[in-house]
């Protein structure tokens, strides 16, 4: 083969070899139109999801937290969370001591004194608020981090760089580092569950109903009866992030 | 006007070109490389995709609608099963791969009923050192229906902070019931008959009116102290020498 024959060769095997790739890829069934086939008949711009937390009803057990590792394969040592529990103590002096509830409570036979010091003190379960307007995406570099339809921020675990950009963005620091798969991970609503039908996972078995999961597009939804009925605030409103985590009896000191 | 053949070669070879970049961009590459939606909405489909761990009481309604009947007309109600038999998916999906676990150990119970003073005013608390030490809840407790086996004879295994507050003040030997009036029924189902609260000055100027009888408590004048104010904007009467 001489220098011409093998450059009009090399000319057309190449967008040749293209073509059929992507006709493999389309038999493969890799596309997106085998993605919305297999996402069945869920149609995601029909929901807009969010949580409803009482903060006068949580006793602050931490099942939600067990429950939320187990389901999502959390690594159970206690600084990754997707979901956690903080206990907040308003001292007579006006200072705040907050701390998160561990998940290996000594569930001994102590029990923990009355500290006069403490004018009030109370839980507080936090998670990813799921923000309408949320910063996390827009500082991703390569968009790994979006918005779905349904209002769920997730991570596409493929795209993830690991760059920790959005773990310093979120205000509410609801975002980790997976050690296992190096990416940024994040509560997702339990959106293999809710798109069954299903209740998040720390829903499903909060004992006293502190956290209530909706729709805001279902007409009959507890999430919308709850906005109805309590007065609501949302944690850090000053930062425009438009949270669909709604508090009720929020005390003015949680940040 | 003929044109001249170097002018047709390179119109030639541009098309050549042109038309191996639109194949290149609209063929061979795949799209995500030049939009977010197929691998946004990829990702969608995978994260649904995930198994479900949490089974949910309706599934476990289907086999076990005794005890879901016995528990939705107890103090559990609002309790998922898998609260305390754990992730169960499995089970339900096929019995056969094992049962749940059945807690039956104290320290269990004590994740939502020990005494904590974070835990909201009226949550069921039992001080574990001197509630029936030693002994099993359930022996006791059915946890499906877990009514006390006889009614609270005292108001601090529900309101243990406020018990607990008072009984370092100077009202420690005051007793609830010497301010709140209780119905019976509140000991059996808390919410459905809620005690009384004073509603006037006159109930604690019983003790603190300059013409209250045998009590050393502070005395001031009902009729100039505190204008209008009800005593307990600024007294906290758990704890009355609480400045704040």
């Amino acid at each position: 083969m001489n220098k011409r024959d093998f450059l009009k060769q090399s000319i057309l095997f190449i967008p040749a070899a293209g073509l059929m790739q992507t006709l493999a890829r389309v038999a493969a069934g890799e596309d997106m139109a085998t993605a919305a086939a297999t996402s069945g008949d869920y149609d995601a711009s029909q929901h807009w999801y969010g949580m409803g937390i009482d903060v006068d009803k949580c006793i602050g057990c931490n099942r939600c937290v067990e429950a939320c590792k187990t389901e999502n394969n959390v690594p159970q040592e206690p600084f990754f969370f997707r979901t956690w529990i903080e206990r907040y103590s308003i001292h007579a002096d006006g200072e705040v001591t907050v701390e998160c509830v561990s998940t290996q409570p000594p569930r001994g036979e102590e029990t923990p004194q009355v500290d006069p010091d403490v004018v009030r003190s109370f839980f507080v379960p936090k998670l990813c608020n799921q923000c309408a307007n949320p910063p996390c995406v827009q500082v991703c570099p390569v968009g790994a981090t979006f918005q779905t339809k349904d209002g769920v921020v997730l991570v596409d675990e493929k795209r993830c760089i690991g760059c920790r950009y959005c773990i310093q963005a979120c205000p509410y620091g609801a975002r980790y580092l997976n050690p296992e798969t190096k990416t940024a991970d994040k509560c997702t609503f339990c959106y293999h569950r809710v798109t069954e039908g299903l209740q998040p996972a720390c829903v499903e078995v909060c004992p006293t109903q502190a956290r209530i999961f909706g729709d805001f597009k279902s007409e009959a939804s507890r999430l919308v009866r709850f906005e109805r009925v309590n007065e609501i605030s949302v944690l850090k409103p000053d930062m425009n992030t438009a949270p669909k985590v709604r508090y009720a009896k929020l005390d003015g000191e949680v940040r | 006007m003929k044109i001249p053949e170097q002018i047709t070669r390179l119109g030639m070879l541009l098309a050549g070109v042109l038309a191996a970049v639109l194949l290149l961009r609209f063929v061979i590459l795949p799209a995500d490389m030049f939009s977010a939606a197929p691998h946004q909405a990829a990702k969608a489909v995978r994260e649904m995709a995930k198994p479900v761990h949490y089974a949910g009481m309706p599934a476990c309604r289907e086999c076990h609608a005794d005890i879901y009947d016995t528990k939705s007309a107890g103090g559990h109600r609002y309790m998922g099963c898998e609260n305390c038999h754990g992730a169960a998916a499995a089970h339900a999906s096929d019995p056969a791969t094992g049962n749940p676990p059945l807690p039956s150990e104290r320290e269990f119970c004590y994740a939502c009923h020990a005494f904590d003073p974070s835990r909201p005013n009226g949550f069921p608390q039992i001080e574990p050192t001197e509630h029936r030490a030693g002994k099993k809840c359930i022996r006791c407790h059915d946890p499906h229906d877990p009514v006390p086996p006889s009614a609270p004879s005292d108001c601090s295994g529900c309101h243990g902070v406020i018990a607990k507050t008072k009984a370092t003040s100077s009202h420690a030997t005051v007793e609830c019931a010497a301010c709140h009036e209780v119905p019976e029924q509140h000991f059996t189902s808390p919410r459905a008959a809620l005690p009384t609260k004073p509603a006037g000055r006159e109930s604690c100027g019983q003790c603190h009116g300059s013409d209250a009888t045998d009590s050393g408590a502070p005395r001031v004048d009902l009729a100039s102290h505190g204008d209008s104010y009800q005593c307990w904007q600024c007294h906290y009467p758990h704890a009355p020498e609480m400045t704040r």
